[in-house]
């Protein structure tokens, strides 16, 4: 309240939802490195560019974190600061139930998968 | 603080209110709203999980790379980045107190998001055509389910976007509307994102299979 600056950064103040930092620059900056992020990937799948499936696949992953982490700034406008850091609790919280759940589920699978070893070769011989 | 000072000096019992005074209404809708989308988040979650788990079962029926056109998932995911781009604008001149062209962005939103659902339904027309239907393979059972949660998402984030500019137009942006009108920014910024997932995991990993 005491000044404009003090407004235009708001987020600290004790009743912001945290949203009242949108601007017009943020949501282009978002955009714009969206943009680039989603269109890298799309090029090297469909052109093939690097030399093997593995790195990739590698990096467009890494470019989908990238982006991700992109729409959660400047879309979403997380910060530890909105709602004196609830939401970044939440959303870690979200995270490590995210990763425990894909790397276990994937893991486990997987390894059931090669436990039938005899069955997944009789399938696959040709 | 100066009442727990007083209670122990006369040696009375102290209580500790954390939250002592009112809060106006919705105070915390959003914060609510947030982790309702952290538990949407754990459904899809899941669903990618069962993806990774049975995305090479094709049971001798077609693979990622017979069925996906990745033009076609470019201008898919490029319909819904512009959406999201249109409704920080709708977001923008709400802040600004301009009803007409909050109205105008959230109607140009909802038809990148009509433009989405279209293109996807016009893909799973054309695979379930090809005999690619989701009872065909492990593969397609959980591609059809992920998929087609996230566009049945969309669809409910366009009837509530629908409802919203109704609600704008007759109440004008009255604080209700502005809390709903972010509720729905979250809920449709939270949707791109899984859709980030969605084209790299399901579409780009699935082609370079």
């Amino acid at each position: 309240m005491n000044t404009d600056t003090h407004a235009a950064h708001a987020g600290d103040h004790h009743h912001d939802d945290g949203h009242a930092h949108s601007t017009f620059s943020g949501y282009m900056l978002g955009f714009v490195l969206s943009v680039v992020l989603t269109a890298i990937p799309f090029w090297l799948v469909m052109s093939g560019t690097l030399p093997s499936k593995q790195i990739t696949a590698l990096v467009i992953m890494a470019f989908a974190v990238v982006q991700i982490v992109v729409h959660m700034v400047y879309f979403l406008h997380m910060s530890p600061r909105s709602e004196n850091g609830w939401t970044m609790m939440a959303l870690i919280f979200t995270i490590v139930m995210v990763v425990i759940a894909l790397s276990g589920s994937l893991w486990v699978m997987n390894h059931l998968n090669s436990n039938m070893m005899p069955m997944h070769q009789m399938t696959g011989m040709k | 603080m100066t009442v727990a000072v007083n209670s122990s000096q006369t040696g009375e019992p102290v209580f500790y209110l954390a939250d002592e005074h009112p809060h106006p209404e919705g105070y915390s809708t959003s914060l609510g709203f947030w982790i309702y989308l952290m538990s949407d988040c754990l459904i899809f979650a899941m669903l990618f999980a069962a993806f990774g788990v049975l995305g090479g079962n094709y049971a001798a029926g077609p693979a990622p790379k017979d069925l996906f056109d990745l033009d076609l998932v470019a201008v898919n995911t490029s319909m819904l980045l512009l959406s999201s781009i249109t409704y920080g604008f709708a977001v923008l001149t709400m802040q600004q107190n301009k009803v007409g062209q909050t109205q105008m962005w959230l109607a140009i939103t909802g038809l990148f998001g009509l433009a989405f659902i279209g293109i996807e339904l016009t893909e799973f027309a054309h695979m379930i055509h090809e005999g690619a239907t989701p009872q065909r393979s492990a593969f397609l059972s959980s591609f059809f389910t992920l998929v087609g949660t996230h566009g049945l998402h969309v669809s409910c984030g366009i009837i509530w976007l629908v409802t919203l500019m109704v609600q704008v137009q007759k109440f004008g942006l009255v604080e209700a509307n502005r809390r709903r009108l972010m509720c729905l920014s979250m809920f449709w910024h939270f949707l791109d994102v899984v859709w980030i997932g969605v084209f790299t995991f399901v579409y780009l990993l699935g082609v370079l299979r």
